[in-house]
């Protein structure tokens, strides 16, 4: 956990005040409402269907026991006693008044918390792998650098009123977790041939109404170089980036208009300009903000055989929630936020409560926060698995579903957010619902669902092997299915794709069916049950997945024919 | 006659000659075509046309950092104190508020952020560098 300093914490308490008093200009008409409109989202302020809805920032996912202790009180009292973990890492209250949010705030400031820029044309929360720190495949610890990046993005003088919002992510390990293929500007993390650090800079993707995967605009950035080369880029964003067009307004457009060559040529021109001027890091820094994080005071223990452990139930759990860990004796274990007949992401404030319990006892006193919606205790002795196991299904999460279909990732939807065409909650539960059979579920193997209830895309609907999308069709929710995308390098070989869509749209009663048949495709045509399902979507294409789902062409032809006839 | 804030402090200026030498930038603008001509103008123009197009701030800290002008910088346009103080980091120094926001009231909003983690034209070095460890 990062502790802050007094710098750190005199700014957040400086936005608090900032806040209040923007709200009360607000209030006694001061501020019009466009005006207050692009102050209040930079504060993670939304006006929703209902109610307004807070989203908290927890930095890269990274959240103290004392901090979550807070957001359950916060709930409690100013909201409905639950909070929605959201795909950005970050936590929304759906339920807040305008009126209280700067006390909100303030109550949040003494845990070194805040809900700057969680919205509105500004950076948004970086974001990086759920596994930082302790996964086995490390190249950095990829919390200090996304550190070292929230500070310069936190109410940065020049970049404060972007084209549109900015998200980057950084990936410290070989695997990527973190999708960075699909941000706007994505940092992979590398070591030269002389073992220096630096990142391979990723920009222009991104998901929403225009899903793109970013292109690599520099194999390898030398660590001291990042926030200059950042800054070129934002600048040559800030400049040229489109502001006539909200739909055209993220850098992916700017990108795509100009072209990978002639962008990289124009950030590497701005960055001549720059290169080794005052904001280059130096190696002092690194050093001060990694000492700033506390660190696990880890015993020296031997793994166990957790195969022998005979307690029925717990192997299930700990082959899909129990991760490996770089120390010996140690695991990471995911705390799944997607019981069925639970909105994915949803925790109760006494979930929270309890959850800050089993992390003191367990877990150093801290946890994660992943972009699937779920909570990760990230130092647990593999000695206390199985009472952590017993603790965790008491509590409701211990569904041992991590990577496979009813872990699904699925924005708020219809039910609360202004933006969406269709909910979809009640499509995640119908889901889950039909694929209720565990062992079912684990002979259909690895598979990402994912949900949105828009085009925006929170639900990262483009990188689901399945991804369903609600649409709006003469004011009915429709919901249009997309197959073969994927988040990113999770394993060696598997890049980040978008999916395909199918066909013509579903009603939502229908869904459940329509991914049942896409199940009964792949199951027919796997070579094993090694190759999963996007596997075998991009080894055979979409082709015979629609045959399935719709019938083959003649089918079609002649169902086609009907309905005409019957018109 | 209009109020303004220039330097931290309000003032009132009387229209100016029609011939004052102003060069006046809109966001689109590129500083680098005017770099030669700064010498000896009377102040440089900004214009922000909406309250979100930040445009003009980059152009504030080129025109500073890069092209060395060091006479008043005008920021003009959609500005209420909430763009106060990062315009002043970007090398603002003068202020045309939009109709209705008070310059005297806003002058406490220059004070929102006593500190600021980047390099910028007020802070030649970033945090880092300035941080007592």
């Amino acid at each position: 956990m990062y502790r802050y300093d007094e710098i750190d914490q005199r700014l957040v308490d400086e936005r608090v005040r900032q806040f209040r008093g923007q709200t009360q200009r607000f209030l006694a008409g001061q501020l019009s409402e466009d005006e207050f409109r692009a102050l209040r989202l930079r504060n993670g302020l939304y006006i929703q269907r209902y109610a307004p809805m807070l989203r908290i920032a927890i930095p890269y996912g990274l959240l103290s026991t004392r901090q979550l202790r807070k957001l359950a009180d916060i709930s409690r009292k100013y909201d409905r006693g639950y909070g929605h973990f959201s795909t950005r890492q970050n936590l929304q209250l759906n339920w807040p008044k305008l009126e209280q949010v700067p006390e909100m705030l303030a109550e949040l400031a003494t845990v070194q918390m805040h809900a700057i820029q969680t919205s509105g044309n500004s950076f948004r929360n970086v974001t990086t792998d759920h596994f930082a720190g302790v996964a086995q495949d490390e190249i950095v610890d990829s919390f200090v650098w996304c550190e070292i990046i929230r500070q310069w993005s936190t109410f940065h003088p020049e970049f404060s009123f972007l084209p549109r919002k900015f998200k980057i992510a950084l990936n410290g390990a070989r695997a990527d977790r973190a999708a960075v293929e699909v941000h706007d500007i994505g940092l992979h993390a590398v070591r030269d041939e002389r073992g220096e650090v630096g990142f391979r800079v990723l920009v222009g993707g991104g998901l929403g109404r225009t899903p793109i995967i970013g292109v690599v605009i520099r194999e390898f950035l030398p660590w001291p170089h990042l926030l200059t080369y950042l800054e070129a880029i934002l600048r040559v964003y800030n400049r040229y980036g489109r502001r006539d067009n909200i739909h055209k307004a993220r850098i992916k457009i700017l990108v795509k208009e100009r072209g990978p060559d002639r962008f990289r040529e124009e950030v590497e021109a701005e960055w001549a300009q720059i290169k080794d001027g005052p904001a280059t890091l130096i190696a002092e820094e690194i050093e001060r903000v990694a000492a700033r994080f506390t660190r696990p005071a880890y015993e020296r223990l031997a793994n166990l055989d957790l195969g022998a452990i005979a307690v029925p139930g717990f192997a299930a759990w700990v082959k899909r929630n129990v991760h490996p860990h770089k120390r010996p004796g140690y695991a990471a274990v995911t705390l799944s936020l997607k019981k069925t007949g639970v909105p994915p992401g949803d925790v109760t404030a006494d979930q929270m409560d309890a959850i800050a319990d089993l992390a003191d006892r367990y877990s150093f006193g801290e946890l994660r926060v992943s972009h699937e919606q779920n909570l990760v205790l990230a130092d647990v002795r593999q000695r206390d698995l199985v009472e952590v196991w017993r603790e965790a299904r008491e509590l409701g999460l211990a569904t041992p579903n991590l990577g496979l279909l009813t872990n699904i990732i699925s924005c708020p939807g219809g039910d609360f957010c202004a933006l969406a065409n269709a909910k979809s909650i009640p499509v995640a539960e119908a889901i889950q619902r039909r694929f209720d059979d565990l062992d079912y579920l684990h002979d259909i193997g690895e598979l990402d669902l994912n949900i949105s209830g828009c085009m925006n895309a929170c639900g990262h609907h483009h990188v689901g092997h399945i991804g369903i999308l609600g649409v709006d069709k003469n004011g009915e929710e429709w919901y249009q299915i997309e197959i073969g995308g994927n988040q990113g390098e999770t394993r060696p070989g598997a890049k980040a794709a978008l999916g395909k869509v199918i066909g013509p749209s579903f009603a939502r009663a229908d869904v459940p069916l329509v991914v049942e048949k896409l199940i009964g495709c792949y199951l027919e045509r796997r070579d094993s049950d090694a190759e999963r399902f996007v596997d075998v979507v991009h080894r055979i294409g979409v082709e015979p997945f629609k045959e399935q789902v719709y019938g083959n062409a003649d089918q079609r032809a002649a169902r086609h024919h009907r309905e005409r006839a019957v018109a | 006659m209009a109020m303004l804030i220039k330097e931290r402090r309000v003032i009132t200026e009387s229209a100016p000659s029609p011939d004052a030498n102003v060069i006046r930038l809109e966001p689109a603008d590129d500083p680098a075509a005017v770099a030669d001509r700064l010498d000896g103008v009377a102040r440089v123009e900004v214009n922000f046309p909406k309250f979100g197009d930040g445009r003009g701030f980059s152009i504030g800290r080129l025109l500073r950092e890069r092209y060395g002008y060091k006479g008043e910088l005008r920021a003009v346009g959609h500005i209420t104190r909430d763009h106060l103080c990062f315009m002043e980091s970007c090398g603002f120094d003068a202020f045309e508020l939009r109709e209705g926001e008070d310059p005297h009231e806003a002058l406490a909003a220059f004070e929102d952020f006593s500190e600021s983690y980047q390099a910028s034209v007020t802070r030649p070095q970033p945090l880092f560098r300035r941080r007592t460890r």
